[in-house]
């Protein structure tokens, strides 16, 4: 399970450990949710969804986007904003694991980072309405508030040099909680 | 229900105004407003859900459920909009409106700006034309909105602002770091820079504190309540007159009218979704370019089977906004200090004047980079995705800056708004359907500004540049929207009078964007807001009892 320098980092089980973690966060504040480690996803997809992520915002010295929660927020927001998305998540991302074994044998998430980049180099050319929702969607996750879910401890705000807690404007009401969505 | 003087429709920039107007001159109103009465703490700086970046919905309203529009494309197409998409062209629905949550940006228009067919003629296709009033009809209100509302700012270094008897009530912010990098290089190029005026308190003002320059600033309530609209100022004002009675999450369905042609209140959804009725002696229609003239059309009777006001079928024609162009600079050294509101430094230089065109517009640097904002914003040959996007973002986040400004449109009586004929809200009430464009003039010009952001941006020392010049298919007026309910002598060629009093029913009144005839070169608030101040003096002037002196 464990890939190259720039692949995928996490086991299946350090992955929905922290899918896990991010619903406890989400149970603070909202009722306790019934079922799974995720709102909507199984934890095949959300593998698969992760190693998509993770190619678009892949880990250096800050982390990827699915260490910084971004599967967390989309996988939220499929149960809430985007319930409209829905089906085209639950496709892309079966084809995006067949097309995966069927050009190396191995499901999306179990290749090393090189060929991940080529498959979703070929999603991007061949199911672009999937491609851009995924490619928004871990912009957003990465880079929004961490309320939602994604941009754990508000990793890329660091990353971009911007303090935080803002030094300016004394922010008196807590940023990570409020209204989701 | 009890009868009352007057029913305004909409308490944002222009309907607060009005109540306040009203009601301090002993008229009982009651203002009614489609969405809620929020607090900075309702709607926490969010950078997925605010007025600039709607994935996650309107924060301030309406919500996506049941309050569709029709954006008619190029091709003739209807499409259906959700209120959090761009097409809907949504502006805001909540106490306050669009000041709310708006950059507060307060420009006064310049005299050409109300004079424009005379300035220019009119290009073939056009609706270009000359506002009834002046700019000094209108200054008097111009200063009346700049000292209750609260602007900040500085015009003195503007040779080209209109003239003003007393100068702004409070001093300008401190310049960010983009302002001191242009305005040197405005200045080597000849321009002659200034600092923004904004509805925003920089020193203490009216019982609040002052900005405290937090990055997150258009498109948010502001957290310390600094920021200047009708919900923190003439709003409370009027409630606290004892005269004016705020009923929200009401909307207005149509304005009723007796067998003589006149209004008799107004019928409207409450909060619990029943239709009520509120009996007065005036109606007054607040409610932005596109749900005014919606209200407007859906106000059918058998004396006015086309709308209220419509009888020449001018409502809802002349629909427009800004076109908004200019240029992005990367830089090789940090311009972005991540103090707000941002917006800083602007030029009026080119509103006017360029040879073969029409109008043009301010050009100032862009209020606030979100990250979430930046992503798509990066120099040419940026890969979309993957570790060089990443980088990318850490490369140029802090060393960019925007150039834009509203390029001011050259208005078409084909952009307009109807009402769908199939298409209804949550209510059943047909939804508004915008279609057609402005004149192909306005793109030309907008380009035009677009290179001169780009230039001053070179000047600047940007290392490298890309214009940001599109060209709308379908009308964008957006939330500078404006000109539904033109303002004019000729009862065939428009729907109000002077004084936004309807040709064809003397106790209805439009009293907000949608008279504009034109929409200047800058953002339209505190033009909304002098409007309003100057329509009120004049129905005060002329209000006898429960009519009007004739």
């Amino acid at each position: 399970m464990q890939s190259g320098k720039n692949g995928i980092r996490l086991t299946r089980r350090q992955l929905v450990a922290a899918g896990a973690m991010g619903g406890a966060a989400l149970a603070v504040g909202c009722t306790a949710r019934g079922h799974g480690s995720w709102d909507f996803l199984s934890d095949g997809q959300a593998l698969t969804l992760a190693a998509m992520c993770d190619r678009i915002v892949p880990a250096d010295e800050f982390p990827s986007a699915s260490e910084a929660g971004v599967v967390t927020y989309i996988d939220r927001q499929l149960a809430r904003t985007y319930r409209r998305h829905r089906n085209t998540y639950r496709d892309g991302l079966e084809q995006a694991d067949a097309m995966s074994r069927n050009r190396f044998g191995r499901d999306l998430a179990a290749l090393p980072a090189p060929q991940q980049v080529e498959i979703v180099g070929a999603i991007e050319k061949q199911d672009r309405k999937f491609f851009e929702l995924v490619r928004s969607h871990t912009l957003e996750g990465y880079y929004g508030p961490p309320r939602h879910g994604g941009n754990r401890d508000a990793v890329s705000w660091r990353m971009l040099g911007l303090a935080e807690p803002p030094v300016l404007g004394r922010a008196q009401y807590d940023l990570r909680k409020g209204p989701t969505s | 229900m009890k009868r009352v003087n007057a029913v305004v429709v909409g308490a944002g920039a222009a309907g607060g105004i009005v109540a306040k107007e009203l009601s301090a001159a002993g008229l009982s109103v009651v203002l009614l407003e489609r969405g809620k009465w929020y607090t900075a703490n309702d709607c926490r700086k969010d950078d997925l859900r605010n007025q600039r970046t709607t994935v996650l919905g309107n924060a301030f309203g309406p919500e996506d459920y049941g309050n569709p529009r029709v954006s008619v494309d190029a091709d003739g197409t209807p499409h259906i909009m959700l209120p959090s998409e761009g097409g809907y062209q949504n502006n805001a629905a909540c106490v306050g409106g669009g000041t709310l949550s708006y950059g507060a940006m307060a420009w006064r228009y310049m005299p050409q700006d109300f004079r424009m067919r005379s300035t220019y003629g009119a290009p073939a296709g056009s609706s270009l034309e000359d506002w009834p009033i002046s700019y000094d009809d209108l200054e008097p209100y111009y200063e009346k909105a700049e000292y209750e509302i609260g602007i900040s700012g500085d015009d003195s270094g503007n040779p080209f602002h209109a003239p003003r008897r007393r100068p702004l009530p409070m001093p300008p912010l401190p310049p960010n770091r983009e302002f001191q990098i242009l305005e040197p290089a405005a200045k080597r190029l000849g321009l002659h820079p200034f600092p923004i005026s904004m509805a925003r308190n920089s020193v203490p003002y009216n019982g609040r504190g002052p900005c405290m320059r937090c990055r997150w600033c258009v498109g948010f309530a502001c957290e310390v309540d600094a920021k200047n609209g009708s919900q923190n100022t003439v709003i409370p004002v009027a409630l606290a007159t004892g005269n004016c009675e705020l009923r929200t999450e009401c909307m207005a369905r149509e304005i009723l009218t007796d067998e003589r042609g006149r209004a008799r209140g107004v019928a409207y959804y409450d909060a619990d979704g029943r239709l009520q009725e509120q009996p007065s002696d005036i109606v007054v229609v607040s409610a932005c370019a596109i749900e005014s003239a919606r209200l407007l059309l859906n106000s059918k009777s058998q004396l006015f089977p086309n709308g209220l006001g419509n009888r020449h079928d001018q409502v809802g024609r002349n629909l427009q906004g800004h076109h908004y162009t200019g240029a992005i600079g990367f830089f090789e050294f940090d311009t972005y200090d991540d103090v707000g509101p941002g917006a800083s430094i602007a030029i009026s230089d080119y509103n006017h004047g360029t040879p073969g065109m029409c109008g043009g517009g301010l050009l100032a640097n862009e209020f606030i980079r979100l990250p979430i904002q930046m992503v798509d914003r990066m120099p040419a040959g940026t890969p979309r995705w993957g570790l060089a996007h990443k980088q990318a973002m850490r490369s140029f986040f802090k060393r960019n800056i925007v150039i834009m400004g509203p390029t001011q449109q050259i208005p078409s009586a084909d952009a307009r708004v109807t009402l769908d004929p199939t298409v209804r809200d949550k209510r059943g009430m047909p939804v508004a359907r915008i279609s057609g464009n402005v004149h192909p003039q306005t793109y030309e010009i907008g380009l035009v500004q677009a290179q001169r952001a780009e230039a001053w941006l070179k000047e600047a020392g940007a290392a490298s540049t890309l214009i940001n010049a599109g060209r709308s298919t379908t009308v964008y007026a957006g939330q500078h929207q404006a000109g539904t309910c033109r303002m004019g002598n000729d009862p065939q060629g428009s729907v109000v009078d002077r004084n936004c009093q309807l040709h064809d029913v003397d106790n209805v009144f439009v009293i907000d964007s949608s008279v504009h005839v034109t929409n200047g070169g800058f953002n339209p608030a505190l033009t909304i807001m002098a409007i309003a101040y100057f329509a009120s003096a004049a129905l005060v002037r002329n209000w006898k009892g429960t009519g009007f002196r004739s």
